[in-house]
């Protein structure tokens, strides 16, 4: 920093001052934008509180237990995501496959699981298979259905992501004397699983707010919870916003952990 | 060429492919290569880009299947086969060619999940099924010869061109290979790098490694090469000790590349 200023005699400590404006600045953006959001907020709750429609003891009698169906909205999207990353491991394999049954099998797993609503599919699960003599337990319903939707999306994302390794890191094992199958488990999956973290994450935030669709099946999930209250007790307002900021703050705080995975990712290869 | 040709240290025919011929579609790359390589022998095959000559080196490990031909190894010989290229016995006699013939990348295509270490290692761990003490003394060994063994822990993202391309000499040599293959080694580094590469492949190249090397550096061929082939069109148009065909080529064709070489 010295040699910077001594290259600079005719403006004495300029390199400091430009970081300390630069610093300011970013300072001042930073506090504008918070107030921007507290000022929207705040008017958002004061305009709910005066017109005088909110029940607030329904929001403290009722808060906690609607609240707490989040632990159960959290197990279903951990549950399939995990079912999803495992269908869509196999469906990229299948794609990618030279093999035309293996890759007619996945190609239409994919086609039909995208070309149809996820609300259909649930109801599918909830509804239809019950007729051919299959009954799933409402959770397990929601699960499958939910891991079978984000499965064929993901599907898509393995097949990309195992594309993008470059070809010479298959050829370099390929010539080591490695085995096909060697040269996809330990050279080539790794690092698609490193390049497909990232849009898993967000798969995951998105899934956050998909699995509220499973309240249908009467999973006592948070948004079940916050309409059968709200409907019973007249305060669906009261409810609906309940599930709304849980909803909000879940995705909130999964997107900042998925913020600092990607950060860390684009550093490159450690 | 003749047996009075040869060098003194140079053994027995260790590399020996036959009537290799490769067409990309209608592309006809390659137009009948014969091509021996002995025990010890360094061969540097040069000419212009277009020639087939990186095509040539892959085919001798099947990472190009050829069209026809035969490639022998050290006992294994594989036909070329494009009908049946991806059958089960196909690829395990490939694999068998691969375990004797190590390879060099442009690239050099290092697995950037893992360290330097478990480079070297994961080859004879896996497919060897060498004990891990076994492996890991021999990888300190072959870094050490690359001069690269205080970097064992890092990743590959952490070293220079220069010295990925070593540590993926040292990776092949921890196979222990018959042959190594160079495709254009250098031709991916910074030109103040390339000297360390050319360095460590001399080294090589005189303790008696058996090495054929796709390269468009005339002046380490002529340092370290024990025969040149000159390639142009898909054939062999010339080859010889490098002396002969660096300065005295014969082949018109030789000699037309090689004047590009010596105005600049």
């Amino acid at each position: 920093m010295s040699a910077a200023a001594s290259l600079q005699p005719g403006v004495p400590g300029i390199v400091e001052q430009v970081a300390t404006a630069r610093r300011r600045s970013r300072v001042r953006w930073r506090l504008q934008f918070a107030l921007t959001w507290a000022v929207l907020l705040g008017l958002l709750g004061f305009a709910l509180w005066a017109s005088g429609n909110i029940n607030l003891d329904f929001i403290a009698s009722a808060g906690p237990y609607i609240v707490q169906g989040a632990w159960l909205t959290l197990l279903i999207c951990i549950s399939s995501i995990a079912l999803a990353v495992v269908l869509a491991l196999i469906g990229a394999l299948g794609r990618l496959s030279s093999n035309p049954v293996l890759n007619g099998i996945a190609s239409l797993y994919v086609s039909l699981v995208r070309g149809t609503p996820l609300l259909v599919q649930i109801f599918f699960v909830y509804l239809a298979l019950p007729q051919l003599g299959l009954t799933l337990p409402v959770v397990l319903g929601g699960i499958v259905a939910l891991g079978f939707n984000y499965g064929a999306y993901m599907t898509e994302i393995f097949r990309a992501g195992i594309q993008a390794v470059p070809r010479g890191q298959a050829e370099a094992a390929e010539a080591l004397g490695m085995p096909q199958r060697l040269v996809f488990r330990r050279v080539v999956l790794p690092q698609a699983f490193r390049i497909v973290i990232p849009a898993i994450g967000n798969d995951f935030i998105a899934m956050i707010k998909d699995s509220s669709l499973v309240y249908v099946l009467g999973v006592q999930e948070l948004l079940w919870r916050a309409s059968t209250l709200g409907r019973r007790e007249l305060a669906s307002l009261e409810g609906l916003l309940i599930a709304a900021a849980v909803y909000w703050g879940m995705t909130i705080v999964f997107s900042f952990f998925q913020e600092r995975l990607e950060r860390r990712m684009a550093r490159g290869d450690r | 060429m003749t047996d009075a040709a040869l060098p003194a240290h140079v053994g027995d025919v260790i590399v020996r492919a036959t009537g290799i011929e490769k067409y990309f579609d209608d592309n006809h790359v390659l137009r009948g290569i014969d091509l021996e390589v002995r025990q010890r022998e360094a061969v540097m095959i040069v000419g212009r880009s277009g020639s087939g000559k990186t095509t040539l080196l892959r085919c001798l490990n099947f990472l190009e299947e050829p069209t026809v031909g035969s490639v022998w190894i050290d006992g294994v010989e594989v036909a070329a086969d494009p009908l049946h290229a991806r059958d089960r016995r196909h690829q395990e006699q490939i694999r068998q060619i691969r375990l004797r013939a190590g390879m060099l990348f442009q690239e050099f295509n290092l697995f950037p999940h893992m360290s330097v270490l478990d480079n070297c290692i994961e080859a004879p761990l896996r497919v060897r099924g060498e004990a891990r003490q076994r492996a890991i003394e021999r990888a300190t060994y072959y870094l050490e010869v690359v001069g690269l063994v205080e970097k064992r822990d890092e990743f590959p993202a952490r070293l220079s061109g220069g010295q990925k391309q070593r540590v993926a000499i040292a990776r092949a040599l921890c196979m222990e290979p018959k042959v190594l293959l160079f495709d254009e080694p250098t031709s991916a580094l910074d030109p103040e790098l390339i000297g360390e590469v050319l360095r460590v492949m001399e080294d090589l190249a005189h303790s008696g490694t058996t090495m054929i090397v796709v390269t468009h550096e005339m002046h380490f061929a002529r340092e370290a090469a024990d025969r040149v082939v000159f390639m142009e069109d898909g054939v062999i148009a010339e080859q010889g000790p490098p002396e002969q065909i660096l300065e005295a080529p014969r082949d018109e064709r030789t000699k037309r590349f090689l004047r590009r070489f010596l105005l600049t």
